[in-house]
């Protein structure tokens, strides 16, 4: 039996957890990373690369400066992490579109949007399009298109690269990453945790955070949170790759650089059952030829579905534990649009010191406490 | 074509769904269209002349160019045929997706004049093209074939470098005496081995260290080590083979167990003696369930059929064991011969686990050195390294790379799983997969 | 039909593939990369022999039958969204 120790052990070898990682070595920690097993569910490798803003937050002010602040650090961001690792990250930040089919679903998204910049003020606006007026800027796009949403804001990255590029990231600033170390068991007292992990080693820190989305679901119990997350699952389509840039980037259709589109966006409930269904692709399919009828040739060389990381409400769930000081939570989606504040701000906050922000709004009471307490 | 001829013959009303053009699968392709003309093509192709002839029945519905792309359980059907996609329902399907060429990388493969030697045999079958000064290279029974065949229709190859050793071919004599129940196979073989002889084919063995560049005026240069030399040809052609694996990408993505076959080192499925699968309603036959050959296929096509009929209430359980006597004892001699051939021409350790600049995944131009790389950047295992690296993200989607990403993670330690398959299995175009949204339908 | 706008010949059933094999071994296309590639497998595995047929890109051309007056290119890096590659 080894026993390795750390001051700092993240679980959890994805987006969110290796960002977590880079703001703890940057703020001086010894952090260790202990990723899971290839057929883990890894929401990272199956994502659609969005930094995006508009809708996030419409019904929560917090979360919706959080990501207000997140996307505004990604340029910097990126930049820190392309001089670590040499990866080309493509970060592009020039403005995205919500397309509608169904005009109650437009002056829905419409109204949530107007929400979201009540909350933001300066730092967000949008633009609300009729469909016509859109197929005068963009010829091609579809009659079935009753109008668009746009926000200036909102980017993507190439999100697999993303990935190799934060764990190349956080071997050079001196973080270490154990492969296969999927952690079974955690026990925790006065003196530290210690992980059991499925080869039968452990290892040991003196703090943890808990990033392991999914795969949280158990851990954060034995840890003492209160907060369970869950699977949604998503479905995604990519295309052979185009020698030509489509005109937009869209939350639902986006050309990686590489050539390829991805086509995604839906949302099912379905456990843990990652496949992907026919009615899903055609519909996806569907929504691709509505908005662009030009894709209608490009073929789908590949589909897939993905498990989005949920908590009850959505939201991001920054939990410090009652019962074990020292150990901390991080589960959220959009791991990718976070990551400037998971590799920033959060590690004051998880070393708290005098300018750590004020996670109070993430905390996990928000599940415990009732709406009349 | 042999399970659905038989199903028909019980009374089932069958869908044939095949992806290329014309009836024959690979081994009898367009029989109708070489039937009394190609006598190169040898005796035993004219053995597809039955299995054509057996579809020409009213309860069979004979689909070309018909290109499954997905199944489901229950069982659903997604094919593509001109543009089109459609969804099929049957309470049973038969898997029969047959076998693909083990994929060989080596420096310069994917140079045009580097080419599959199946590929020349489907040219020879297709179009009556003759491969001329062509190299044929690499080990297994179907690079003899193929080189007969080249040596009866007037263009033998220049030269048949084989990567097997005599090493090789004594360690698998051990299987000899079960193979000498398959002895017509075994005779056949020699033969076409005397054939090449006789024509004056120089041959090389236990070839390793292939290299191929292309030369100033645009032929090809092979070089490799034999009998501690190296040597070098020049060709406008090099055909190579390792043998054949199965398909998988279908059954695989229908979420069939498989497991990885160390005789025969591919992944299969996992069936009963009937060619039953763990997904309910989908039989799997002939080499796509592990390499057989033509006329293994045919019996296990048989055997699935008759249980089919069984499990349809058409033939008693009796009837169905009475009825499986013939093929049963026609697939154990046609894979008696199984053992030696494997163990005979095993691929070579250099094209299963490549390195350096040489080429893994040709659609996304992805080396060895990048998986490698890959791994040591902490990808354990097939998904990781597939999106570490795009390895396998291309059209194939992974036919030509799976088996090459497998090897070099073994090599390193690694603990290699089943890769996953997703549908669609072949590239669909969005407005076909558009058509098929439920808001679509009539 | 022709090939690049120059008449090649196939024979009845004979796949485009193997006709434009039959012509000539140069490359069918380029990759993304610039790297030339031909026709390798010839049974729909590989997607190597990827031409644009008829105005359509990245077709299989081992899996189309050849057919009277059809227009074959070969292709140069990756396919653009509406075929004609030298528009």
């Amino acid at each position: 039996m080894s026993t390795k120790t750390s001051d700092i052990t993240v679980i959890g070898g994805g987006v969110v957890g290796l960002s977590v990682a880079i703001g703890l070595l940057r703020a001086g920690n010894r952090v260790t990373v202990l990723d899971g097993a290839d057929g883990d569910p890894r929401a990272s490798q199956g994502n659609f690369g969005l930094v995006w803003l508009q809708g996030k937050g419409a019904s929560y002010a917090p979360y919706a400066h959080l990501t207000s602040e997140a996307v505004s650090g990604w340029p910097e961001f990126a930049s820190l992490i392309e001089d670590l690792s040499g990866v080309n990250l493509s970060l592009d930040q020039s403005g995205g579109y919500e397309f509608f089919t169904e005009e109650a679903e437009f002056r829905d998204f419409a109204a949530d949007l107007k929400q979201q910049q009540q909350f933001l003020g300066n730092h967000f606006s949008f633009e609300t399009i009729q469909g016509d007026d859109l197929r005068r800027s963009h010829p091609q796009i579809g009659a079935g298109v009753v109008g668009a949403t746009f926000s200036a804001l909102d980017g993507h990255v190439n999100p697999l690269r993303l990935l190799k590029a934060l764990k190349q990231a956080v071997a050079a600033l001196g973080g270490e990453i154990v492969n296969d170390a999927h952690v079974t068991d955690v026990s925790g007292g006065s003196s530290g945790f210690d992980f059991s992990l499925r080869s039968g080693a452990h290892h040991g820190a003196d703090r943890v955070v808990l990033a392991a989305g999914l795969g949280a679901a158990t851990l954060a119990e034995r840890l003492g949170f209160q907060t369970r997350v869950r699977p949604q699952r998503g479905e995604l389509l990519i295309t052979e790759k185009l020698s030509e840039r489509l005109p937009f980037l869209s939350s639902t259709i986006r050309q990686t650089d590489e050539g390829g589109l991805q086509i995604g966006g839906t949302k099912a409930d379905a456990g843990y059952d990652d496949s992907e269904t026919l009615d899903v692709m055609a519909g996806l399919a569907q929504h691709a030829v509505t908005v662009l009828p030009t894709l209608h040739d490009l073929r789908v060389v590949r589909a897939w579905g993905a498990l989005r990381v949920m908590s009850p409400d959505g939201h991001p769930v920054y939990a410090r534990s009652s019962t074990l000081p020292g150990a901390y939570l991080v589960t959220c989606h959009s791991g990718v649009t976070l990551a400037p504040f998971h590799g920033g701000a959060l590690a004051q906050w998880i070393d708290d010191t005098t300018d750590a922000p004020n996670l109070g709004a993430f905390d996990e009471d928000r599940f415990t406490l009732s709406p009349a307490a | 074509m042999a399970a659905a001829s038989s199903a028909a013959r019980g009374g089932l009303r069958v869908l044939l769904l095949d992806e290329q053009p014309r009836a024959g699968g690979q081994i009898y392709r367009d029989f109708a269209l070489n039937a009394g003309r190609k006598a190169y093509l040898g005796k035993e192709y004219l053995a597809g002349r039955a299995l054509v002839d057996g579809l020409d029945v009213a309860n069979v519905r004979q689909e070309f160019g018909a290109s499954v792309w997905r199944l489901e359980p229950g069982s659903r059907v997604v094919w593509s045929q001109d543009g089109v996609s459609r969804v099929s329902t049957a309470p049973h399907v038969l898997l029969a997706g047959g076998a693909q060429e083990r994929p060989t990388p080596f420096p310069g493969w994917t140079l045009p004049g580097v080419m599959s030697a199946g590929a020349a045999q489907v040219l020879m079958k297709n179009a009556g093209l003759l491969p001329r000064d062509a190299v044929l290279a690499g080990s297994g029974p179907l690079l003899y074939l193929i080189a007969a065949q080249m040596i009866d229709a007037g263009a033998p190859p220049k030269a048949l470098v084989e990567t097997q050793s005599m090493r090789s071919l004594i360690g698998a004599s051990r299987h000899l005496p079960r193979a000498l129940l398959a002895a017509p196979t075994l005779i056949k073989g020699l033969g076409m081995i005397r054939k090449i002889k006789r024509a004056g084919v120089p041959r090389f063995t236990g070839a390793s260290g292939f290299v191929a560049t292309q030369t100033a005026t645009g032929d090809l240069s092979l070089s490799f080590n034999s009998a501690a030399r190296t040597r070098t040809l020049v060709t406008p052609l090099v055909l190579m083979h390792q043998g054949v694996v199965p398909s998988t990408h279908m059954s695989r993505a229908s979420g069939v167990k498989h497991v990885w076959n160390d005789v025969q080192k591919a992944y299969q499925p996992v069936t009963d003696q009937w060619g039953g699968t763990d997904v309910p309603g989908l039989h799997i036959a002939g080499d796509g369930a592990g390499i057989g050959g033509a006329d293994a296929a045919k019996a296990a096509g048989e055997l699935a059929a008759l249980n089919i009929l069984h499990r349809l209430d058409r033939l008693s359980e009796d009837k169905r064991n009475q009825r499986a006597a013939g093929p049963l004892a026609d697939l154990r001699q046609a894979m008696a011969i199984r053992p030696f051939l494997d163990a005979a021409y095993a691929p070579i350790p250099e094209l299963s686990d490549p390195v350096g600049d040489t080429i893994v995944c040709r659609c996304e131009e992805i080396s060895a050195e990048a998986i490698r790389t890959a791994h040591r950047s902490g990808a354990q295992g097939p998904r990781q390294v597939k999106t570490a690296t795009r390895a396998g993200m291309g059209p194939c989607q992974g036919r030509m790379c799976d088996l090459t990403v497998r090897g070099i993670l073994i090599s390193c330690g690694a603990e290699a799983t089943v890769p996953r398959a997703r549908t669609p299995i072949k590239p669909v175009k969005l407005g076909e997969l558009a058509a098929l949204a439920p808001s679509q339908e009539a | 039909m022709t090939l690049d706008g120059a008449p090649i010949e196939a024979l009845p059933g004979d796949t485009v593939a193997a006709a434009v094999l039959a012509h000539s071994g140069k490359a069918f296309r380029t990759t993304a990369h610039e790297t030339p590639r031909a026709a390798y497998c010839m049974m729909g595995v590989c997607f190597e022999c990827l031409l644009e047929i008829d105005g359509k890109a990245n077709v299989q051309g081992c899996m189309t039958v050849a057919e009277d007056g059809m227009v074959v290119r070969r292709q140069n890096g990756l396919r653009r969204l509406n075929g004609d590659t030298d528009e």
